[in-house]
């Protein structure tokens, strides 16, 4: 009885680039997340070079990122501080829906490179860690920009207490916008994945739907949860 | 090669992990789900702001079972104690 191969799954394996013994890249990742700054640029700067009244069709898509992206922004940090954060909570926003949507939509499998695949760079928990860290660092300086050495009276309010908790939410404020977007990422690429492995036709494409539509919500959560973050220290 | 406990055990943990990580998060939605939906019977008009603040929910309460579906996933395919 013949079984030959007709696709692979492969999780955790990835293109390494070696620079010394123990420092190296993750080359598809890298590779990607260009490609998606790249685009996304492109994409902001081709819509906003001549700004009419009127606008016209490109214009008006930018007007409603922009919209939608201030009102993240608005809701959560208030009409007096949110011109400050905007950019950071717009790069957050376009990066991980760019990203996820670069995963999912464009055929990356044509192209084979010899170790790992291509797919969305946030299925790398390098990529998501990296993100949650510089929405911790954001929030650390909020407050000392903010509140100067008055940011420290946080960690005993409401009181004296919770002082423990505070410090704890610290450390998993970062871990769980981490783990919440790697997971669903991977688990919606696992999912693709082995039901393309079973049933080639027809059947991935709900899954696959699914998995555009929960991939933009996550990058509505993520940018919320940052700006979130950052308001509850400016209070 | 790998070692047949640590197999049988990784295997048996993934398992219960994504089993045990999707009750509690299960029952959360479909409360949440429920009560978004007497909302909107009550006020159709308020729909629009009911289903944003439920999605928004329903993602908070997803990350609660991917946190099990990320241990299932380790422990099957990056498995510290293999190798």
């Amino acid at each position: 009885m013949y079984t030959f191969l007709l696709s692979k799954i492969e999780v955790g394996s990835h293109l390494y680039i070696n620079f010394t013994k123990s420092a190296h890249l993750h080359g598809e990742t890298i590779f990607v997340s260009s490609v998606v700054v790249t685009l996304v640029s492109l994409f902001l700067f081709l819509g906003t070079r001549d700004l009419k009244k009127v606008p016209g069709t490109f214009q008006n898509v930018i007007e409603v990122v922009y919209e939608l992206v201030k009102g993240i922004a608005f809701t959560q940090l208030g009409p007096s501080y949110y011109s400050q954060f905007l950019p950071f909570v717009a790069t957050i926003f376009l990066f991980v829906l760019g990203s996820n949507w670069a995963g999912a939509l464009i055929p990356w499998k044509l192209i084979e490179i010899p170790q790992g695949e291509l797919a969305a760079p946030t299925n790398d928990i390098n990529t998501t860690a990296c993100l949650a860290i510089l929405t911790s660092v954001t929030y650390f300086f909020a407050g000392f920009k903010i509140k100067g050495l008055g940011y420290f009276a946080r960690y005993i309010k409401p009181s004296v207490f919770l002082l423990p908790i505070n410090i704890i939410e610290d450390f998993s404020k970062p871990l769980s916008l981490n783990f919440r977007l790697f997971g669903n990422i991977v688990a919606d690429e696992l999912t693709v994945s082995v039901l393309c492995s079973l049933v080639p036709i027809l059947v991935p494409v709900p899954v696959m739907v699914l998995g555009l539509f929960a991939s933009s919500i996550q990058a509505l959560i993520f940018a919320t949860l940052a700006a979130a973050y950052v308001a509850e220290v400016i209070e | 090669m790998v070692d047949s406990l640590v197999a049988a055990a990784s295997v048996i943990g993934a398992a219960l992990a994504v089993g045990f990580a999707g009750i509690g998060p299960g029952i959360g939605q479909g409360n949440a789900a429920g009560q978004a939906v007497e909302g909107i019977a009550r006020q159709p008009e308020a729909e629009g702001k009911i289903r944003g603040t439920l999605l928004l929910s329903f993602a908070f309460m997803e990350a609660l079972t991917i946190y099990g579906l990320v241990v299932a996933l380790s422990l099957l395919f990056a498995n510290p104690f293999v190798g």
